[in-house]
């Protein structure tokens, strides 16, 4: 297990390969849909520095809130190539150094990680239980109102997350290369049939 | 049937399908682990503890807790529109306690409605004929992630070389499980609708899952086409959330509806590893959890 600690500089990102297991320490944010359309075509001012250096989680949790404040209740990742028309501009714009979520991404994504410094994180989906209680403390809440709970930017405190990187920034995907090989293994299997 | 008693149970029913997995999945969640090495294995491993932890603290399995499909069987006695006013509340109830998340969001506006109702929210599918006094309440969560992984198709399929025959069928189901990948969670549950319209022919795909995954088909032509696919969908190295291995599918599970001459549609859902679906009993005053 590799451990990060957020904020990220671009070297030790920049060693990671595929297959490598890492545990994320340190602030994160979760952003959908609808975040990353805000992103991109707005400023996104008040999520500019925990973005610069840090990773964004695609996750839409199940929350609770006490007199103690909001606390994660169950939050697995969600697919992320939902946000693959945004991802690129997002991690140009604002310095992100991971993604973390789920089913991989696509080509204008891993080109971005290799021109920027930063990877793609796959963490469990369905994880929901243990991985909302790696989230030590919710820290501020964005978008709630407008864009309901699953779908807010939830600024969260992270120990030990655990995730696999899938995307490097040398241009490597797990995700291609099990396509590739599951897709030969169809078509032979169809050959026969 | 008192209506508290019928709200208590439903929020029951609610709680125990979003933390509890049902006894079949565990079991072959588990044989599929043990039959795993590597990164394969730890990722069954992981979504193995996950459960138990989840069932332990009665927290949801997973975040998505998805669309409430409920199918309700009942006695003459019971009243449809005052059980729905009791599913509904025991759906609030169970969203204001964390056990659901607000999944109901206005595709027009963009706004969630914060409570789990909306149009169409919760699915609420009623049979009358049960006895009186009886009530059997079926509930699934269909998390949206493996529900983007469903596909329907109509025969013949020229770019598969599907035609209308058990042949084209097969090709189909093994296509739809290349095309899922591992988005929908993989290893996951295929359900298949064979015939019908659009709308009955998903419909049959979906209420494939409510069968035990340990089942055999009572007609053995399905029953040896769902075991076929089974083994050469996890041939395919799609793996654990799609990171590789022999652990692709749990289960194929296929149902046929008669067809007009004209059509013939064979539908795919995908169901995620993290597969809730759980029965609720009622006869005689007394409720049981299957």
């Amino acid at each position: 297990m590799i451990r990060i600690d957020l904020p990220v500089a671009e070297e030790p990102i920049r060693k990671l390969k595929v297959g490598d297991e890492v545990g994320v320490y340190g602030v994160m944010i979760t952003a959908r849909d609808a975040a990353h359309k805000y992103l991109v075509e707005e400023d996104g001012a008040e999520v500019r520095e925990v973005l610069q250096g840090g990773m964004i989680y695609h996750c839409g949790p199940v929350v609770r809130q006490s007199d103690a404040g909001w606390q994660f209740v169950a939050a697995g990742p969600t697919t992320s190539k939902r946000e693959e028309p945004y991802e690129a501009e997002v991690i140009a714009q604002y310095g992100v150094r991971a993604v973390i979520g789920k089913g991989g991404m696509g080509e204008r994504t891993l080109a971005a990680c290799k021109e920027h410094g930063a990877v793609y994180l796959h963490a469990i989906g369905g994880l929901a239980v243990i991985l909302a209680r790696s989230v030590r403390k919710v820290r501020e809440v964005h978008k709630l109102d407008e864009f309901g709970a699953p779908e807010a930017m939830w600024v969260i405190e992270v120990e030990n997350f655990p995730a696999i990187v899938t995307m490097d920034s040398h241009g490597n995907s797990l995700h291609a290369e099990v396509l590739k090989n599951s897709t030969e293994r169809a078509q032979k299997l169809l050959a026969q049939w | 049937m008192e209506t508290q008693k019928l709200d208590e149970w439903l929020l029951e029913l609610i709680r125990l399908t979003s933390c509890e997995l049902a006894p079949d999945v565990e079991r072959a969640l588990c044989a599929a682990r043990d039959a795993e090495q590597g990164r394969a294995r730890s990722t069954l491993d992981w979504m193995l503890r996950n459960a138990q932890e989840a069932r332990e603290s009665s927290m949801p399995i997973c975040q998505d807790t998805g669309s409430l499909i409920f199918y309700i069987d009942h006695g003459p006695d019971l009243d449809q529109e005052q059980m729905t006013q009791s599913f509904l509340r025991a759906v609030i109830k169970a969203t204001e306690r964390s056990l659901l998340r607000p999944n109901a969001v206005d595709p027009v506006s963009g706004k969630n409605t914060g409570n789990n109702l909306g149009v169409g929210a919760p699915v609420l599918h009623f049979h009358p004929g049960l006895a009186a006094g009886k009530l059997s309440v079926r509930l699934m969560l269909k998390g949206g992630g493996s529900e983007n992984c469903g596909v329907q198709y109509a025969l013949p399929d020229g770019s598969l070389q599907a035609g209308r025959d058990l042949n084209g069928v097969k090709r189909c189901v093994l296509d739809a499980a290349l095309r899922a990948q591992g988005f929908g969670c993989a290893p996951g549950t295929l359900g298949v609708g064979i015939g019908g319209d659009r709308m009955t022919s998903f419909q049959e795909s979906k209420e494939q899952f409510f069968r035990p995954l340990d089942d055999v088909n009572t007609d053995p032509i399905l029953a040896a086409m769902e075991k076929e696919l089974l083994e050469s969908i996890n041939q395919l190295e799609i793996g654990p959330m799609g990171f590789g291995g022999q652990s692709t599918v749990l289960g194929v599970k296929m149902g046929l509806r008669h067809r007009v001459p004209a059509s013939y549609f064979v539908s795919v859902s995908y169901m995620c590893w993290a597969y809730r679906r759980r029965c609720l009993q009622v006869e005689n005053g007394q409720a049981v959890y299957l």
